[in-house]
């Protein structure tokens, strides 16, 4: 009697195909498209019955985020789920959800990643509820733009951002500065930093994130708008940043570098730290995000000024979050019941003034909390006047780490500045690859 | 008689119902993937569209074409032959250290598999906290203690950089793998080490005749799984450096990464894990080879 022999045939065969055929099986089913939400009646007021609305936004913005969502949840049926995730891989995340089909309800997009995510389709078409809103003229402008395709708007502003000045008054005074008049050119910003660094005993007169992509186009970026130069062509597909005007602001921030001027670790910031420095009370002047201006530790003396351009001016990166409802999502009008509530009156006045924050809204910007805060006043105001960049390509070009924005700006400020040409021409093929 | 016997069929359908379970479990987890990555790789795949039709091929060669991918292979081989060679002499060194049973090994043991335990991206945001030029106690520390002037900067240059993450993994991985070479060392009867001494030899001969050659099944398993684990290296640069500074930091896996969800690219990154695949393939059956050869020879 022979022993079947363990190792051939058919046994083997056989459960290597039944394998396959469930594989395949499982692909074909997990390649089928996910069902369309069922076509809900627009209610243009939205709706508050109770429902649960997931909600997704970035770290950075998570503190005025949180205070918009309890404030809300504290006084309506619907409840809105938040939940935080890191700045640096929000749009990977977003994206990966997207690609499985499994966004939230609402989630906030970095307004220079709108673009991409709006054309794709991912954003339900509140054009027409946006229409419906008493306050609808005077929505900031640029968030409302860049959430706008083909004449259709998906998004509404969330929360604003804005790069302004920071410097530390008690360090102004100290230097023989006058602490009411901050720089109005950039040559100025320099001179200043250069006074406060004198002071020595661990002070330094500036700060930046010199290994952090987003961080200087944020900063960097209004020097230039204030004197009327663009950084990129209208339609984000071409790269103006190896300009005259550019490769003097990068001389201004290489000469602060070599003189010492910047404080330790300015090389290597990559972005989570950079806000970190200047509450600690040792730097003069730096430029940062308007929303670390509520979050300034109760003994600091700080100053707000606008970035000033080349020679005078000012602008500023009107960033932040745009808004909107997930193109699928199934309680799309709770979420907009959220939605509009975070643009009115009681919401932009009793939550995000009252915080310090920079309004969403351009009718309210002199309200009873701004006006207590002359800063806040100050930023607001700037708010009309700044600009929003607009590229399909801005993430994988400025943000992230292995694009071609990086090497320039650490070619031009570290290393060797002969070579912004060619790492501009690179920018370009990136923007319109 | 060619008919089989029923016993002889039932039985065969026996081990096909006990084989089932794992069959679907790899047929779900590594089966179903593999054939989803292959059909993205010769698609346009946009990750926030979808599917949008064939373009082989296109993705394949667009693969050396991005400037960022033979640096990233370069690096990566580096990295490998550099964290392989001293994962292997450091795991070896302590599995020889802690194979007799003196007062004070198994604290030993215990404390060198300790990193093991911990997931390898909260050990590369541990250590990320540690270089942090602004808020990393080790600058402090060393300063402190009048060991260093200036701070060091860990992440700074390409070589710190490149030292700092492979300090990283050493010291995560060097207990785990003590571990397997400890087992293979105890595996060793102790009769050919007295025979071996009666012949004459000395403890270096001991060590290179009868040790080496005798652990040579764990040091393979060591090798595969350290080679295989660096060729993917990931988490560690990603936390720790970026890639930075300067590109100079960048793996193969980062840059598939970056194709599927910086890009929003899946057709690209599809076919770069393709690749990937081939190449770990390629390797681990040399690497088996190799071992089976050097065990029946």
């Amino acid at each position: 009697m022979t022993t079947p022999h363990p190792r051939t045939g058919r046994g083997r065969t056989a459960t290597a195909l039944a394998a396959i055929g469930v594989a395949l099986t499982l692909v074909a089913a997990g390649c089928g498209d996910g069902d369309d939400a069922g076509a809900q009646d627009v209610v243009l007021e939205g709706v508050d019955d109770g429902a649960e609305i997931t909600m997704w936004t970035r770290a950075a913005t998570q503190d005025q985020a949180t205070a918009l969502v309890d404030a809300y949840n504290a006084s309506h049926k619907n409840q809105v789920k938040l939940t935080v995730i890191p700045t640096d891989d929000y749009q990977a995340r977003i994206g990966a959800a997207a690609g499985s089909q499994d966004l939230p309800d609402l989630f906030a997009l970095d307004v220079v990643f709108t673009p991409n995510f709006t054309s794709a389709g991912l954003y339900l078409d509140i054009t027409d509820r946006i229409a419906a809103l008493p306050f609808k003229d005077s929505l900031a402008p640029s968030h409302l733009k860049v959430g706008t395709f083909e004449d259709r708007r998906y998004t509404v502003p969330h929360i604003l951002d804005l790069s302004v000045l920071f410097y530390n008054k008690d360090l102004y005074r100290e230097a023989g500065l006058d602490p009411e008049k901050p720089p109005a050119t950039l040559a100025e910003f320099a001179e200043q930093a250069r006074a406060v660094d004198g002071l020595g005993g661990g002070v330094d007169g500036t700060f930046f994130g010199g290994n952090c992509g987003g961080c200087l186009v944020f900063t960097w970026w209004p020097t230039l708008w204030a004197g009327g130069t663009q950084v990129m062509n209208a339609e984000g597909t071409e790269s103006m940043l190896a300009s005259p005007e550019a490769k003097q602001v990068y001389d201004i921030y290489r000469g602060l570098v070599a003189d010492g001027i910047t404080a330790p670790g300015t090389k290597d910031e990559a972005g989570p730290t950079w806000t970190g420095v200047f509450p600690e009370g040792k730097v003069g002047i730096m430029p940062m995000p308007s929303t670390t201006l509520g979050l300034m530790p109760e003994g600091l003396d700080v100053g707000v000024a606008p970035i000033p351009g080349l020679t005078g001016g000012s602008s500023t990166f009107v960033g932040g979050d745009s808004i909107g409802i997930a193109a699928n999502s199934e309680v799309a009008n709770q979420a907009w019941h959220f939605l509009s509530w975070t643009l009115s009156d009681e919401a932009q006045i009793e939550v995000v003034a009252k915080n310090k924050d920079v309004l969403a809204r351009t009718d309210l910007a002199e309200n009873k909390y701004t006006a207590e805060d002359p800063r806040a006043v100050l930023i607001n105001r700037l708010a009309a006047s700044g600009q929003t960049p607009y590229s399909m390509k801005f993430g994988e070009t400025f943000n992230d780490p292995q694009g071609p924005w990086l090497p320039l700006i650490r070619a031009a400020v570290f290393g060797d500045p002969a070579g912004v040409d060619e790492l501009n021409a690179a920018i370009t093929a990136a923007l319109s690859g | 008689m060619s008919q089989k016997a029923p016993w002889r069929r039932s039985r065969r359908l026996k081990g096909m119902g006990y084989a089932a379970p794992v069959a679907v479990f790899v047929a779900l987890f590594f089966v179903a993937p593999l054939l989803l990555v292959g059909q993205m790789s010769v698609r346009d795949w946009p990750l926030l569209r979808g599917d949008q039709g064939s373009n082989f091929p296109d993705n394949y060669t667009a693969i050396a074409g991005n400037p960022l991918f033979w640096p990233a292979v370069g690096f990566t081989l580096k990295y490998t032959a550099i964290v392989v060679v001293a994962l292997l002499a450091l795991s070896l060194l302590m599995a020889l250290i802690v194979q007799e049973s003196r007062p004070g090994t198994g604290f030993y043991r215990t404390v060198y598999f300790l990193p093991a335990t911990l997931g390898l991206a909260s050990a590369s945001l541990l250590f990320w906290g540690f270089y942090s030029p602004s808020i990393g106690p080790v600058n402090t520390i060393l300063t402190g203690l009048g060991l260093i002037d200036e701070p060091i900067s860990f992440t700074g240059s390409p070589g710190a950089a490149l030292t700092s993450t492979v300090v990283l993994i050493v010291w995560k991985f060097a207990g785990f793998f003590m571990l397997i070479l400890l087992v293979g060392l105890q595996a060793i009867p102790p009769e050919v080490y007295e025979a071996a001494r009666m012949d004459g030899a000395n403890r270096r001969q001991v060590f290179t005749r009868i040790t080496l050659p005798l652990l040579r099944p764990s040091l393979g398993l060591v090798l595969i799984l350290s080679v295989t684990g660096s060729l993917l290296a990931f988490d560690q640069f990603f936390i720790l450096t970026k890639g930075g500074p300067d590109n100079s930091t960048v793996t193969v896996v980062q840059l598939i990464y970056r194709e599927a969800f910086q890009r929003l690219d899946l057709g690209t990154a599809a076919a770069m894990s393709a690749v990937v695949l081939l190449v770990l393939l390629v390797l681990n059956i040399g690497q088996f080879r190799l071992l089976r050869r050097d065990r029946d020879g």
